[in-house]
């Protein structure tokens, strides 16, 4: 299998091929699908998804005790309401918009290299959405009425508060997880249709071809899909801005100090982006160690993602001090106040971790010997996943903690049953995004074979 | 008399030789003409002036239908169903009704663009004759092929078998219904 492979990286730069070269069609196609195809299933493979598994059992644990005695378990009282819910929210949803980012807006800016990481970027966004998902239904106290937050006829006589901006956020959420959902099964197809004419079991081939849907590859076909494709992203890409845009409302619109500002939109979703394509790199880089896959997922994508990194995290970085300065610039006693309890109260111990996650780790990505190195890299990427993380806790609840008047303030600790519900998300997705390198093409068959050399149609030259 | 036929295709090995392929058919007159590859290939499309379809009208019609949805029903939620008197504030705000219906127009756009694509491509169609070819399930690895229907008015089945082996076609074969 793709022995005629050659990875080819000792001229780190510009120019590098997307994919290593000596790849045909026929190699790039047994390759991926191998993974999928082969009835070896590496010890990685079982180790993390086994993790995985250990984890999502931990979070039915904390669900089933949550169900049981309800939202008092966490460690959530007056004033601090949010907790760990909101905060886990607004951290998952941010990791999955580096997938639309990479299948949507890379594709509009026609950046091919995006082809050999869309389709498992794809499937983070989708997992992330999913576990995002959890924090506010579990919120929510009593979780199976969760149906109340949509409008429809009922026999109670009201209806949601359009006007409110967490009736904005289900719209929007549950828009952007069907919408990534939809994405990902349009580029799944035709891999899909490959799956289906390789798979070596009647079973295999049965399931695949039932996904597949007939698909055959048809020129009328593909013409179609290439306008669907473009459709989705040009729909996807303002829906992506739009859902850390509605996120950061669910803030912005309500007065409490620190809070109440405008920059808050911009500033979320840089700061989505940020954390996402730590994620995707966490993600890839064990992935194509594992399965070989550095010929396709090359050092030029990690150099890419960290670059992408590099700019959002500055323009997160940016946001900080911006948030500072208009705190003190404003006047206003409580945002000031609000600023200075964060840096200086009873969780500045977590703020000055933010600040050294994302904004001084941040600066080793200038060096291109960083980028270049897989496990520093690697390194990065969770330094940068724990930083965003203290970010959006730092937003709720030092905000909330200490809002206007001081009798009215009050710290929040986290119970054991937090942080059972937070890694327990943290294991729902390593379950599904294992579940999905296991039974799914991890890379997009056919995009890649659109990156070949072969790929180009020479003109005839008495045409 | 043989049974009929579904048509008759040739099998490629590179992506050149199917877009030229695919030209001749159209120059020889062949309307009725499918061409199957691994991937999407631009040339191909233009070879087949298969240029305009009707998934961006759908695409704007679901957006549109979206953006009524949204709007009319939260018009009619606050202002009709239940009106809420806050502070005297008016009951028609509209700003406050953008992002629903911002988010209802994606998301109707969304659905009307991957159900107009299985729609146009007569998608889910589990068995066609095209997979009667033993080589054809190579269309999603590396070969390329294209297809004359028994359609087509200029189908004739020898007259086309021998027409497609001047093309360079490595193989041809009869594609049985």
């Amino acid at each position: 299998m793709a022995d005629n492979r050659e990875v080819v990286e000792t001229q780190p730069g510009r120019g590098r091929p997307v994919i290593a070269p000596g790849y045909t069609f026929g190699t790039v196609t047994d390759q991926i699908s191998s993974v999928v195809l082969t009835k070896k299933t590496p010890i990685f493979w079982f180790a993390c998804f086994g993790f995985g598994f250990a984890l999502l059992l931990i979070f039915l644990w904390a669900v089933a005790v949550l169900f049981a005695k309800g939202v008092g378990v966490w460690g959530i009282q007056r004033p601090v309401m949010w907790g760990f819910a909101i905060t886990n929210f607004v951290w998952w949803i941010g990791i999955g918009h580096a997938g639309t980012l990479i299948s949507a807006i890379l594709l509009l800016l026609n950046q091919s290299w995006r082809n050999s990481i869309n389709r498992f970027a794809e499937a983070m966004t989708l997992f992330a959405v999913a576990c995002a998902g959890m924090f506010p239904l579990l919120h929510l106290g009593r979780p199976w009425l969760f149906y109340w937050l949509f409008p429809y006829p009922n026999s109670m006589g009201v209806q949601p508060q359009f006007r409110s901006p967490l009736v904005w956020d289900v719209f929007a959420v549950s828009t952007y997880a069907t919408v990534s959902l939809l994405f990902w099964f349009v580029g799944l197809l035709p891999d899909l249709g490959t799956l289906r004419d390789r798979a070596p079991s009647r079973l295999g081939r049965f399931l695949y071809g039932m996904l597949a849907m007939g698909w055959r590859g048809s020129a009328r076909h593909w013409s179609i899909y290439e306008t669907a494709t473009l459709l989705l992203a040009g729909l996807a890409t303002p829906l992506v801005v739009s859902v850390h845009t509605v996120v950061s409302f669910d803030f912005t619109i309500a007065i409490v100090p620190g809070w109440h500002s405008t920059f808050f939109p911009p500033y979320f979703v840089a700061g989505a982006i940020y954390s996402g394509f730590a994620m995707v790199l966490v993600l890839a880089i064990p992935l194509r160690k594992v399965y070989g896959l550095e010929g396709l997922i090359t050092q030029r994508h990690l150099d890419n993602s960290a670059k992408i990194m590099l700019a959002t995290g500055l323009i997160v970085s940016y946001a900080y001090i911006m948030e500072t300065f208009s705190a003190w610039y404003s006047g206003n006693t409580y945002e000031g106040a609000a600023i200075w309890h964060r840096m200086t109260g009873p969780y500045a111990g977590q703020y000055w971790l933010l600040v050294t996650c994302n904004i001084i780790a941040l600066q080793v990505l200038w060096f291109k010997r960083v980028r270049l190195s897989p496990l520093l890299l690697f390194i990065e990427s969770m330094v940068v996943l724990v930083g965003m993380w203290l970010e959006r806790y730092m937003i709720i609840v030092s905000s909330l903690a200490q809002d206007f008047m001081p009798g009215a303030w009050g710290l929040f600790h986290a119970t054991r049953w937090d942080w059972a519900t937070y890694f327990g998300t943290i294991g729902l997705f390593m379950f599904l995004f294992f579940l999905f390198i296991r039974l799914l093409p991890m890379i997009s068959i056919f995009e890649v074979r659109t990156l070949l050399p072969q790929a180009k149609v020479e003109e005839e030259s008495e045409a | 008399m043989k049974p009929p036929i579904y048509g008759v295709m040739a099998e490629f090995d590179n992506p050149t030789a199917l877009v030229n392929a695919a030209r001749r058919a159209r120059e020889e007159g062949y309307r009725k003409v499918d061409a199957f590859s691994p991937f999407p290939i631009e040339e191909l499309s233009e070879a087949l002036h298969l240029h305009k379809n009707k998934l961006p009208l759908i695409v704007l019609l679901g957006g549109i239908g979206g953006l009524l949805t949204g709007y009319l029903m939260q018009y009619y939620v606050t202002v009709i169903y239940f009106p809420i008197n806050i502070g005297g504030r008016p009951l028609h705000s509209w700003p406050a009704y953008i992002i629903i219906t911002f988010e209802l127009t994606i998301l109707f756009a969304a659905l009307a663009a991957v159900f107009g694509l299985l729609g146009l491509c007569g998608l889910p169609m589990p068995y066609h004759p095209v997979f009667n070819v033993p080589r054809f399930a190579l269309a999603s690895r590396n070969r390329f092929f294209l297809c004359i229907e028994s359609t087509d008015p200029l189908f004739d089945r020898s007259k086309t078998c021998q027409f497609l082996e001047t093309l360079e076609a490595s193989e041809v074969t009869e594609v049985a219904h």
